[in-house]
């Protein structure tokens, strides 16, 4: 006879172990996010002040160095038009594929090439825009407008990929529904499939836009560094993680003081604006 | 000209008597004219790729009738109903042979348009699929939004269409909740509703109550008798005792054919074929 007796120690013994091996992994994956952050926040808080956040860099060697001004315009300008370019395009194409293009052979080639694009270093996209758009001289030499492109093509895949996979999550079952109505395609997937997958389209384009938002590679020879701030996408721009660039390798304390203060600035800044896009999002979803 | 497949607005203008009679508590809601349509399916044969689910079916939907469609899993009952409403080609790779009529109208002529045929012939699925997005009222406008047909009385349209499909009552106050936090049975309730909103000639329903408990079950099939006055109505179910419930004629299909089609009694009293009676009564399937 069976009896339902007690667990024999050597699952037990299996069990604490594995628990262990896991919770250990996780708390060593937790160890260089909690000293990031620990030293971002030592290192930055001090150089935070008013007029840090409301003056360009002067570029005087004695005296008040100024602030971030500049690069937080900057980096938000060339992001915000970098997002408006990839946002678009990288749905449209991951529509294309889930809705259209399917398991195609058209459409697997453009899944590779999606994927190759996600694998190209970033100063790759940097060096491209250099060749293409600045050397050549359209509309001028280096320009806020040409490093938002070079971070639009760093954007697009991740865009691409992130929104395919959710729209792939949305069943089979609500696009039959819609067309079964007597819905075309197009009512069916831009009221039906898109707004399904929303909340996972806007998470993927936030993940593109905190990627990019930390790029130095495309932006060094696109937009350059500068110090005044401009808004002007056609002229060179300053943005955050230049301006980091170009002041950790400084051999004044009070510049590197200010990398530090950027740095915290820039992973606040994109801290803040992923809480809103979610909570907005949240309150678009019906309850 | 015939009315109808290229241009899904354009509906004749023939009226069921007594069809409206129901909703004599509500406003006066200028509906379109509205009548059921037969279906006539010819040598009818759909494939999956080489594999052929349907295998030749001539039969034909009466118009304000019941049609079941019985047997067991796999015969092709459910690809065949999708053939009707021009579903069937959604599946990569799939086909049809033979011809579909929707009164004289060939569904799949050359210059049909399939957006209109299932404008016109509406569907129910097996499992309840109200859009997650969309609130109760916005599920059951959703047809009418998308084939650009929300007029100014939309409201009364959509109030129309629950009250039709017995979930007025239980959702009047609740109209902007989620679709989808409705219960199983009045989920499916919800997306009759919304099929019955576009106002269509045909509801095809693909074994509705499989997900049901009895009691929602009974609801909709309390349903399909009040709906057939103004629909042609074809159910596809593996619920031998539901068919006989619900259908003025049922149609027993086996591997992809139809092997017998006659008015309910006679299929389960007495049917002219073997293999139907082998079924009707319980000793395979």
């Amino acid at each position: 006879m069976t009896t339902l007796g007690p667990i024999a120690s050597h699952r037990r013994q299996t069990d604490r172990i594995a628990r262990l091996l896991l919770g250990s992994g996780t708390l060593l994956a937790l160890v260089p996010l909690g000293l990031i952050l620990y030293y971002l926040v030592i290192k930055g808080i001090g150089a935070w002040s008013i007029s840090f956040f409301t003056t360009d860099p002067t570029g005087r060697f004695f005296g008040d160095p100024g602030g971030i001004k500049s690069a937080i315009l900057g980096t938000i300008e060339m992001v915000g038009l970098a997002t408006l370019m990839a946002a678009p395009v990288g749905v449209g194409v991951a529509l294309w594929l889930t809705e259209y293009g399917k398991a195609s052979r058209v459409a697997t080639l453009v899944r590779y090439f999606v994927d190759v694009l996600t694998g190209v270093p970033s100063i790759v996209f940097g060096l491209f825009i250099y060749i293409t758009l600045v050397l050549s001289g359209v509309g001028g030499t280096f320009a806020g407008w040409k490093g938002s492109v070079a971070l639009a093509l760093l954007a697009l895949p991740i865009v691409t990929r992130s929104a395919e996979v959710v729209l792939e999550l949305v069943p089979g079952s609500l696009r039959e529904a819609g067309l079964a109505l007597g819905a075309p395609r197009w009512q069916v997937i831009a009221r039906v499939v898109l707004p399904a997958a929303l909340p996972g389209i806007v998470t993927g384009v936030l993940l593109a836009i905190a990627r990019t938002a930390g790029e130095t590679a495309p932006l060094l020879f696109t937009a350059t560094i500068v110090k005044a701030t401009s808004y002007d996408l056609g002229g060179p721009m300053n943005s955050l993680p230049a301006q980091i660039f170009s002041d950790v390798g400084q051999a004044q304390d009070r510049l590197v003081t200010r990398a530090w203060g950027a740095a915290l600035t820039l992973v606040v800044l994109i801290l803040l604006f992923t809480t809103l896009a979610r909570l907005l999002a949240r309150r678009s979803a019906l309850r | 000209m015939t009315p109808g497949l290229k241009e899904p607005m354009a509906r004749p203008t023939t009226t069921t008597p007594g069809g409206r009679m129901r909703e004599s508590k509500m406003k006066p809601v200028p509906v379109p004219e509205h009548r059921a349509r037969s279906v006539k399916l010819e040598h009818l044969s759909a494939f999956y790729g080489d594999h052929p689910a349907v295998r030749g079916v001539t039969l034909e939907f009466r118009p304000n009738d019941v049609t079941a469609i019985i047997g067991p899993s796999g015969c092709g009952k459910s690809t065949l109903v999708r053939c009707v409403n021009r579903m069937h080609e959604e599946i990569p790779g799939s086909r049809v042979e033979g011809t579909v009529t929707l009164d004289d109208e060939d569904i799949y002529a050359p210059g049909a348009d399939p957006v209109a045929v299932r404008a016109a012939v509406g569907m129910v699925f097996q499992k309840a699929n109200p859009f997650p997005t969309m609130s109760v009222f916005d599920n059951v406008a959703a047809g009418l939004r998308l084939t650009g047909r929300k007029g100014r009385d939309l409201g009364a349209r959509v109030e129309s269409a629950l009250r039709s499909a017995g979930l007025w009552d239980e959702v009047k106050d609740g109209l902007g909740r989620a679709g989808s936090a409705l219960s199983g049975g009045q989920q499916q309730r919800l997306c009759i509703a919304r099929a019955i909103a576009v106002e269509p000639e045909v509801i095809l329903m693909d074994e509705p109550c499989s997900a049901l408990d009895p009691q929602a079950t009974l609801r909709i099939e309390e349903l399909i008798g009040d709906l057939k006055g103004r629909y042609t109505i074809a159910i596809v179910t593996h619920n031998m005792q539901q068919a006989a419930r619900v259908a003025d004629s049922t149609a027993f299909m086996l591997n992809g054919e139809l092997v017998e089609f006659a008015p309910t009694d006679k299929i389960f009293t007495n049917p002219g074929d073997k293999r139907t009676e082998d079924y009707v009564t319980g000793r395979f399937g």
